[in-house]
């Protein structure tokens, strides 16, 4: 394969019609011209290119669960969706919350090159919430641990949320919190409002989420620590961060794709698929979590693609498991809700769903920008394809998708990973291709040392 | 009527159609032959995943009426305790040929997927959901009250202008949700009556009244007062105090009896705590429905089964 491409005529985030040359895994050129004589030229005009995506919450499921998802699958999933980098949560079976977990699931992600598989680090051994887990081990490993979540469950006692905010700081790293107050929650199965009352099902109150946040942005002023929040979910959320940044506390907050699109009206059936934590809120928190998305006051979209196997979805929404897929659905909804809404531009796409991201994980220095000599991550899209999403539109393991269904606007059309394809023209790149594309990248950066 | 899944469901005339049919079903039970052979050579099965002796006998009692074939199959417990899953159960039963399902369950939404999934293909009616819905209770519930007040009159009729009270753990009630759904359709006056801590935070969706002062809304003599049954399990998690505070704040005391209404009915769906929600004096005094209830039950049930397993489509 010709290590030499040219994407001719395509659109950059800001408007701006580029020739994107990627040279040896990096991009040489972005100036309108001629492509150099060596190069393969892949017609790009009208496709819209982003840096290449950055999810900073991604449940891989292994080891442990690998009949949901295990790295190769979920990085192909995140490939189709035009990711290029996923931070892997770490609520695996081991818990990564030591240096050999972390090392493992890193080495996968490698070997495998369908994306830069970041892992995040357990705050607490076994995701207790009593001690901390192995956190210098995590940092000073290969996987290079920055970002530290107990996601799944949230770290409740105050003391321990207090130490790890300052034992983290030491290596420049955050805590990414779940926050959910499990007293509120007890047995909780949707949102709490009219809907859960009428279906009844026991609600799982905002205030629970809200007052963890609280808590969390004061521990954050206290300690002078970095906080980021998980998954923020409701209006009072996106107030508590707006208030919390204007006094200068450094927090960062995330939204799902599927708080910014989906309410809880559609519990009505009680289809499993739309069973999540925290759960798919009001029609005035969707809105709320939109406002914050586009003022900036929710700094980034972060999928939560969190696989389950059809048996944990295809019965009663009371032993149904919580979450869904969305690595593949991310950037439709983000276009659905916030560009074709007119609240956000393109530029702002590639700052929530890209570069700040990398921020936040530590990893700025290697992804998250188009730009001259940096490592060619990149995805481009076909912003005016609608597609209609079926269960046959998955790569993943898991097809417990809410979109499944629904038409959804634009389509990944070539993902690009360190000056490689994992997507070209619509389709993931076979397994073994990429593999060998992995191979020959290492052995080049070797040589250029 | 294909299914039975929710008294929200049900339009007016369609209640007040089953309402009517049930009367039909309760003149034969004063033949010596009590025995319809309506649904000879059907075969229904009651799923029951939740302990309950009384709706079980009642559809069991219900169906045998009709000439039907039953078989009860329990399993106590989720259906993942049990190691199979409810799609697995249900599609299991109806592969030996089963013409009609009736599902007890404690999850919420349980008859809706039976019904709407497409793993089976029979009639679901639903005898009580997780702390969804109970929709032959409140039938039974309207068709008793519709019988007090207007005796062998009743056909045709809705509840029009009655004023009902539903008093205790409402929030965790099925029974007080099809009521307030079911007996607002038929035209009556809904208040649900309890601790805030056990009414719904959000009330937004409901077409009723909400109070928590019981004495204020006995002193307007609503027509009905029904007692909810208070789960042992709320006394542990700050709902309320201690069980005597519930029941003299909340519960249909001596006291509160005394100076009710003599012409407010006294309901409850049972079993009852004796001395907790209600008191002995009011529930075996003559304003009393309790047995009434239980005796209705199964002529609802009948009319129940009749329209799902005949598809009439007025019904």
């Amino acid at each position: 394969m010709n290590s030499v491409v040219a994407f001719v005529g395509a659109i950059l985030p800001s408007g701006e019609i580029a020739d994107i040359v990627v040279r040896d895994g990096l991009v040489e050129s972005l100036s309108p011209g001629a492509a150099p004589a060596d190069a393969e030229v892949v017609d790009a005009s009208g496709l819209r290119v982003l840096p290449g995506l950055v999810d900073l919450h991604t449940h891989l499921r292994e080891p442990g669960f690998e009949a949901s998802e295990t790295v190769l699958s979920g990085t192909q999933a995140a490939a189709a969706g035009g990711f290029t980098t996923v931070f892997a949560m770490a609520n695996t079976d081991p818990v990564a919350d030591n240096a050999g977990v972390v090392e493992e699931v890193w080495q996968r992600g490698v070997d495998a090159g369908y994306a830069t598989v970041r892992p995040i680090g357990a705050v607490t051994r076994g995701l207790e919430g009593e001690t901390l887990s192995d956190i210098a081990g995590m940092a000073n490993s290969r996987a290079q641990v920055r970002v530290f979540s107990d996601d799944g469950k949230c770290v409740f006692d105050p003391l321990v949320m207090r130490r790890a905010l300052e034992y983290v700081s030491t290596f420049d790293g955050v805590v990414a919190q779940h926050a959910q107050e499990p007293r509120l929650t007890v047995g909780s199965q949707m949102h709490e409002g009219a809907v859960s009352a009428r279906l009844g099902l026991t609600g799982w109150p905002a205030v629970a989420e809200e007052s963890i946040i609280a808590r969390d942005v004061l521990l954050a002023e206290y300690t002078g620590s970095r906080l980021h929040v998980c998954h923020l979910s409701t209006e009072r959320s996106v107030e508590i961060i707006r208030a919390a940044k204007a006094r200068g506390i450094r927090v960062t907050a995330e939204v799902t794709p599927h708080h910014l699109l989906l309410t809880d009206e559609s519990a009505q059936g009680y289809d499993a698929r739309f069973k999540v934590n925290p759960p798919l809120r009001s029609e005035s928190d969707v809105l709320a979590v939109r406002a914050g998305l586009a003022d900036g006051t929710i700094d980034i979209v972060a999928t939560d693609h969190a696989p389950h196997p059809s048996e944990s979805k295809e019965c009663e929404w009371g032993d149904a498991a919580f979450g869904m897929v969305g690595l593949e659905t991310a950037l439709s909804v983000v276009q659905l809700t916030m560009v074709e809404s007119g609240l956000m531009t393109w530029n702002d796409v590639a700052r929530t769903m890209s570069t700040t991201p990398a921020q936040i994980g530590g990893i700025s220095d290697v992804a998250g920008q188009i730009a001259v000599g940096r490592i060619a991550d990149l995805t481009f899209i076909d912003e005016n394809a609608r597609r209609q999403f079926s269960v046959a539109s998955l790569t993943g393991k898991s097809s417990n998708s809410p979109y499944v269904g629904r038409e959804l606007p634009g389509r990944i059309v070539h993902t690009m990973r360190h000056g490689y394809f994992t997507v070209r023209n619509g389709v993931v790149v076979d397994t073994e291709v990429v593999a060998a594309s992995v191979r020959n990248h290492g052995r080049k950066a070797q040589h250029n040392g | 009527m294909r299914h039975l899944l929710s008294a929200a469901d049900l339009s007016r005339e369609t209640a007040i159609a089953l309402l009517d049919s049930a009367e039909v079903m309760a003149e034969t039970a004063d033949r010596p032959h009590k025995k319809l052979p309506a649904l000879r050579g059907r075969t229904i099965v009651n799923l029951f995943f939740e302990d309950s002796t009384r709706t079980r006998i009642s559809f069991e009692a219900a169906q045998k009426r009709l000439s039907a074939d039953v078989i009860n199959f329990a399993a106590k417990g989720s259906s993942v305790s049990k190691g199979e899953s409810l799609k697995d159960t249900a599609q299991t039963l109806t592969a030996m040929g089963v013409d009609a399902v009736v599902i007890r369950h404690g999850s919420s939404g349980a008859p809706h997927l039976l019904a709407n999934r497409g793993w089976i293909d029979v009639p679901v009616v639903n005898a009580g959901d997780g702390t969804h819905e109970h929709p032959t209770q409140a039938l039974l519930d309207a068709f008793t009250l519709r019988r007090r007040v207007y005796g062998h009159d009743s056909r045709c009729r809705g509840l029009d202008g009655l004023r009902v009270a539903i008093v205790g753990d409402v929030s965790h009630s099925r029974v007080a949700r099809s009521n307030a759904w079911l007996l607002t359709t038929l035209g009556a006056t809904v208040t649900l009556v309890g601790p805030p801590t056990l009414l719904p935070h959000d009330r937004s969706a409901f077409p009723v009244n909400f109070a928590t002062n019981l004495d204020d809304v006995l002193r307007e003599s609503p027509d009905a007062v029904m007692m909810l049954r208070i789960q042992k399990e709320r006394m542990h998690s700050a709902f309320f105090p201690n069980e005597r505070e519930f029941g003299l704040t909340w519960g249909l005391t001596a006291e509160r009896f005394a100076a009710m209404s003599p012409h407010t009915l006294v309901m409850h769906p049972g079993p009852m705590n004796r001395g907790l929600e209600i008191c002995s004096v009011a529930a075996d005094s003559p304003q009393s429905t309790i047995l009434d209830q239980v005796a209705n039950g199964v002529f609802v049930r009948m009319a129940v089964m009749f329209a799902v397993l005949t598809g009439n489509e007025d019904v």
